[in-house]
């Protein structure tokens, strides 16, 4: 039985559990029960899980967020997580910390996403204001724009629960399974993931530190009781909870319907056509490099003489020619007109 | 209490907002309303369920909803479904008990009609009620109004 802390006056306890080296798995299904099953207010601090996973939010789909192939050759776990929120590759790197609370616990606070998010954002900002430029930042945490965590949710009836995955370190080589997630935040303005994010550990000088500022941050609301991993029993249960590890044929076939929609069609209606033409394809309009090489097409149903397009352009453009040609994959049995 | 104030205060400053009271979300009249915010619209023994305008608002843009199979049975009280937010899965919890005989599948392609129309295509689920007298635990539409100002007020 761990030893009691002295209660202090007036505020309500909270248990305070640090584990090293479990499987994010088995951390997520523990979650998952206190959240449901306890009455208590927790707090979780782990790191050390030391395989590669893919976490994914609970509306999360594979073929959207993950890079199958790789995912699939090099037999990386996908978890679809029961909090909302988007998709983290979490390594030995990583570092969890999980706030459960009753919605009475903090004075004032309604158990809404935003106000949680606000007040959540308001204790590690006290912890990491002195090592950084901290913001929260559409509900990431962030040292200038580069950020450095991930925030999830899940709300019920009176309880509520808030993780956060922190990136202490990575290994950049992890964010090629993940996809550019066509959710991002707007601060994210389409960089890839090694120019968005940045490690904690070049801002904060030990985990430590942080760990310990956290929790007297914490000690500010709570009465913090240090609590045994061992007084929890076993972790391998999962009640009709909603976290689930991925099956290899559930990716399998997410991989499959990526390749059953164009790529057929192409072969069918396509390629037949091909055997005598010569064609160069080249895609110069790159989206993800957004701001710097525009191209801007013009469209006008006016008659407009090229000479007096090029009068109100500046004398400093250059002029090419090129050819496009739009291919439409028409499928059968529809009307060209229709379409 | 001081505090409570002071770290609202000093949340609003971080993130650039200012802090001043809502405006009123619609209710509606007829409906039957519960302390977690979803609302009964009752019509003979079936009840179409959904969250109210004052939910929809404090939850933010509604992008997925978890929706229950039909057959499966409602208990007042407790959650049958979830919809997720940014960032936040949050429960739905039934007005009342009784078997799920419809859900609204619209809200799988859709799950923005919760923020747009939350009192009629918003709808979640229809339940077969097998106790009319559990609608008497449930606030009318006065009620429930005067219910949000006051959760509103304390926050």
């Amino acid at each position: 039985m761990a030893l009691p802390q002295a209660i202090k006056a007036g505020l309500p306890c909270m248990n305070l559990l640090r584990m090293t080296a479990v499987p994010i798995l088995k951390q997520l299904y523990l979650e998952e029960r206190l959240l449901r099953s306890s009455a208590e207010n927790w707090c979780i601090i782990s790191h050390g899980t030391s395989l590669p996973t893919i976490v994914m939010g609970i509306s999360g789909r594979p073929s959207e967020l993950v890079e199958l192939k790789p995912v699939l050759r090099d037999q990386i776990p996908v978890i679809r997580r029961f909090s909302g929120g988007g998709t983290v590759i979490i390594d030995n790197g990583t570092l969890f910390v999980s706030l459960i609370c009753n919605k009475n616990a903090i004075p004032g606070l309604q158990p809404y996403p935003h106000p949680i998010m606000s007040w959540t954002g308001q204790l590690y900002g006290q912890v990491l204001c002195e090592f950084g430029d901290f913001h929260l930042r559409e509900n990431d945490y962030a040292f200038n724009s580069h950020k450095f965590g991930g925030n999830a949710q899940s709300i019920i009836k009176d309880r509520w629960i808030h993780h956060t995955s922190f990136l202490w370190d990575y290994d950049a080589k992890n964010m090629e399974y993940l996809k550019l997630p066509s959710r991002a935040p707007k601060y994210r303005s389409a960089r890839s993931h090694v120019e968005f994010l940045c490690r904690m550990k070049d801002y904060v000088p030990s985990r430590t530190s942080f760990i310990e500022g956290t929790i007297k941050s914490l000690g500010g609301h709570f009465s913090i009781r240090p609590f045994d991993l061992d007084e929890l029993g076993s972790l391998s249960s999962s009640l009709s909870g909603s976290t689930k590890l991925l099956t290899r044929q559930e990716l399998e076939e997410a991989y499959t319907s990526q390749c059953v929609a164009v790529y057929p069609m192409y072969k069918a209606f396509i390629e037949p056509d091909l055997q005598t033409a010569h064609i160069k394809f080249s895609n110069k309009f790159n989206p993800f490099t957004g701001f710097q090489n525009p191209t801007y097409i013009l469209k006008s149903p006016r008659n407009v003489p090229v000479g007096q397009i090029k009068s109100v352009l500046s004398q400093e453009h250059k002029e090419s020619t090129e050819e496009t040609y739009d291919i439409y994959l028409l499928p059968p049995g529809e009307d060209l007109e229709a379409c | 209490m001081a505090s409570r104030l002071m770290w609202a205060s000093q949340a609003a400053s971080f993130l650039r907002i200012s802090l001043f009271s809502r405006a009123f979300s619609t209710v509606i009249k007829d409906l039957k309303y519960s302390d977690t915010h979803e609302w009964a619209k009752v019509d003979g023994s079936s009840v179409t369920i959904g969250i109210t305008d004052h939910a929809q608002d404090h939850l933010g843009d509604v992008v997925y909803v978890e929706l229950p199979e039909v057959g499966a049975n409602a208990k007042q009280g407790k959650n049958f479904g979830s919809v997720e937010s940014v960032k936040a899965t949050s429960d739905v919890n039934s007005p009342v008990s009784g078997e799920i005989v419809e859900v609204n599948s619209e809200l799988n392609g859709s799950p923005g009609l919760i923020n747009g129309s939350p009192f009629e295509k918003g709808w979640i689920i229809k339940v077969k009620m097998s106790d009319a007298g559990e609608l008497n635990s449930l606030m009318d539409s006065e009620q429930y109004s005067k219910f949000c100002e006051e959760e509103d007020a304390k926050h």
